[in-house]
């Protein structure tokens, strides 16, 4: 049973990064409808924010943290709203594969240039946050998995407020019910997309500190199989919708713990993969998505 | 394109021809040549299910390594078997490499039939990812068999591939799909690219084409995949991963979707670039991902299609 718990908890606190980084995905899917393959290179270059911060900020304290976190939240924002500007925006309107294209260019051009400016080696993460274990019986919590558990919830509820509770939130959900209607009603498409793409950039930033809390490990090419799960999270939920990606998230990275708990470990990678395919031929819109009939 | 069988019979013969002269060209450039024609097979198969038929998908390298290593199985598990111990004659070993890539082919193809038919009835981004998944769960099922290495791939693996032989696959591949496609057969994938609705309507079985693209597609990849094996002599399940996939849709792309002389001359292109930016190694691939995002803004229609007016969304 304590076996059980502690898998639970392990696989949560995976799974609230997944769902981090998943929150991107499908708001840059809800406003544009194409998949931003760069999003988890932003991830990947949310933790090397941190980690060059980390050197300049003073170790396990918690404000050095908080300026840490939100200190690569601003850059990976900054970062994704130059990539829109620059490389989606010329190409609003044109054939989705093309976006698909470019947005391949720009994850290997950040990959690439990761590989340059910061260097092909792993890198050790900074312990920013104060680390302790808490032992529960046999369970044992770390704090580092109480921070991030605790800061994505917040940053979800933050989100759900943004998008539900503020001007630019109405208008993000317009652009992504109807682009042309909102720009109709006085709503500007690009601002609004701008802002997506910052909005998603930060989260994904966020979940490069979290995932590098957890996994101290960094490098240029860290973010290529967190950012495929995330995405998977994305359309187990339901793309396009933010609790659905929460949901996926949380869901996703709870199977993938238990199974690397289990004697088919190896297959962890396979797993997320099987999920997708599964979800997507029994509910193509995903677990919280709406199924809508194509119109001729 | 008159005649296309004589096509066909002149690349062959070019082919046998450039093959005797194979010892007087620089080594180099003979490797850097079969690298060509493995990515124009991939480009040239990937392009009657992407660009003719206008379904995404992201999982060719999964069929590659599926042919890969079938391929490399039966050179290295059976061949000793049927050849004996001396190895057998020059014309042994090319039947027994031609079995090789045929058993590749057609098990490529199996898995694209496996892979096809429960997931083209998705659409768009959600038949990419769904092949992107398939690419990633074979790349990792390879991963965990022992028999065929595992995690470090299969070594030693008889260096049969020449320049005869791949030159010999590109032209079948080339003749196969350009005779398809302009076939009576062959406009229900054109078809079915430019209007599903519509094209049902009239009575085509659009999934039925769909999947005839992928096994075809996917057969092609196998090919080349047993090609590779016996070029490289060494395959691992990682070099043929989700960024192998996405390189050979780039060149199908950039060459112009639909349009198959345009997809090898990416091919060629693409695979050229790397090298002939090797002086400046740190940053090739810097430069490769901007050319990428440029040709994107500057040519969507791709480098080398010059069809006007013809813009799809």
């Amino acid at each position: 049973m304590s076996e059980f718990l502690q898998q639970l908890i392990n696989g949560l606190s995976l799974g609230a990064i997944y769902a981090l980084i998943a929150l991107g995905y499908t708001m840059v899917y809800g406003v544009l409808r194409f998949i931003n393959f760069a999003h988890s290179d932003v991830f990947m270059v949310g933790s090397f924010i941190g980690y060059y911060l980390g050197k300049h900020i003073p170790e396990n304290t918690v404000w050095g943290g908080i300026v840490i976190l939100l200190g690569a939240m601003l850059g990976c924002a900054l970062l994704g709203m130059l990539i829109e500007r620059l490389a989606y925006r010329p190409l609003r309107g044109a054939a989705t594969l093309n976006v698909l294209i470019t947005a391949i260019g720009v994850s290997l051009l950040l990959e690439y240039s990761g590989q340059v400016f910061f260097g092909a080696t792993p890198r050790t993460f900074p312990a920013v946050f104060p680390s302790a274990n808490f032992n529960f019986g046999n369970l044992v919590i770390s704090t580092n998995q109480i921070i991030v558990i605790a800061v994505a919830a917040l940053l979800m509820v933050g989100l759900q407020l943004i998008v539900y509770r503020t001007k630019i939130g109405t208008a993000m959900r317009a652009v992504s019910l109807n682009p042309k209607a909102a720009q109709l009603v006085g709503v500007n498409n690009d601002v609004v997309i701008s802002f997506t793409f910052g909005l998603g950039s930060a989260l994904a930033g966020a979940g490069g500190i979290l995932y590098a809390l957890n996994y101290p490990s960094i490098d240029p090419l860290m973010g290529v199989m967190p950012g495929l799960k995330a995405f998977v999270a994305a359309v187990l939920g339901g793309i396009g919708n933010i609790p659905g990606a929460a949901l996926g998230g949380l869901l996703l990275g709870t199977v993938e713990t238990f199974v690397n708990g289990s004697q088919w470990s190896t297959y962890k990678d396979a797993i997320a993969f099987a999920i997708l395919i599964i979800i997507l031929l029994f509910r193509p819109a995903g677990l919280l998505g709406k199924f809508t009939v194509e119109k001729v | 394109m008159p005649r296309p069988h004589l096509y066909l019979l002149a690349a062959l013969l070019a082919a046998f021809g450039i093959s005797h002269f194979s010892d007087r060209i620089d080594p180099y450039h003979l490797y850097v040549l079969t690298g060509i024609g493995i990515n124009i097979i991939l480009a040239v198969s990937l392009n009657l299910v992407n660009g003719y038929t206008g379904q995404f998908s992201l999982g060719h390298a999964g069929f590659m390594s599926v042919g890969a290593y079938l391929a490399a199985a039966v050179s290295l598990f059976l061949g000793p078997k049927i050849l004996g111990d001396s190895g057998g004659t020059a014309l042994q070993q090319g039947f027994m490499f031609l079995a090789a890539l045929l058993a590749g082919g057609l098990g490529a193809a199996l898995a694209g039939l496996a892979v096809g038919v429960p997931s083209l009835r998705l659409k768009g981004d959600y038949l990419a990812l769904v092949t992107l998944g398939f690419g990633e769960i074979i790349r990792v099922i390879f991963q965990n068999v022992e028999f065929l290495g595992g995690a470090l791939g299969l070594n030693g693996i008889p260096a049969y591939t020449t320049i005869f032989w791949v030159l010999a696959v590109v032209a079948v591949s080339v003749f196969v799909v350009t005779c398809l496609v302009n076939s009576t057969y062959g406009r229900g994938f054109l078809a079915t690219h430019d209007d599903e609705i519509a094209s049902e309507a009239v009575g085509l079985n659009t999934t039925r084409y769909k999947i005839v693209a992928f096994v075809i597609g996917a057969f092609f990849a196998g090919t080349a995949g047993g090609l590779y094996g016996h070029f490289k002599m060494t395959i691992t399940p990682t070099g043929f991963d989700f960024t192998k996939s996405i390189e050979i849709v780039v060149m199908v792309i950039l060459g112009g979707m639909g349009n198959t002389l345009g997809v090898i001359l990416a091919a060629v292109l693409l695979t050229l670039l790397p090298e002939l930016l090797r002086p400046i190694a740190e940053y090739r691939m810097i430069i490769y991902s901007l050319l990428l995002i440029v040709l994107m803004l500057v040519r969507p229609q791709g480098l080398f299609n010059f069809k006007l007016g013809k813009a799809k969304s």
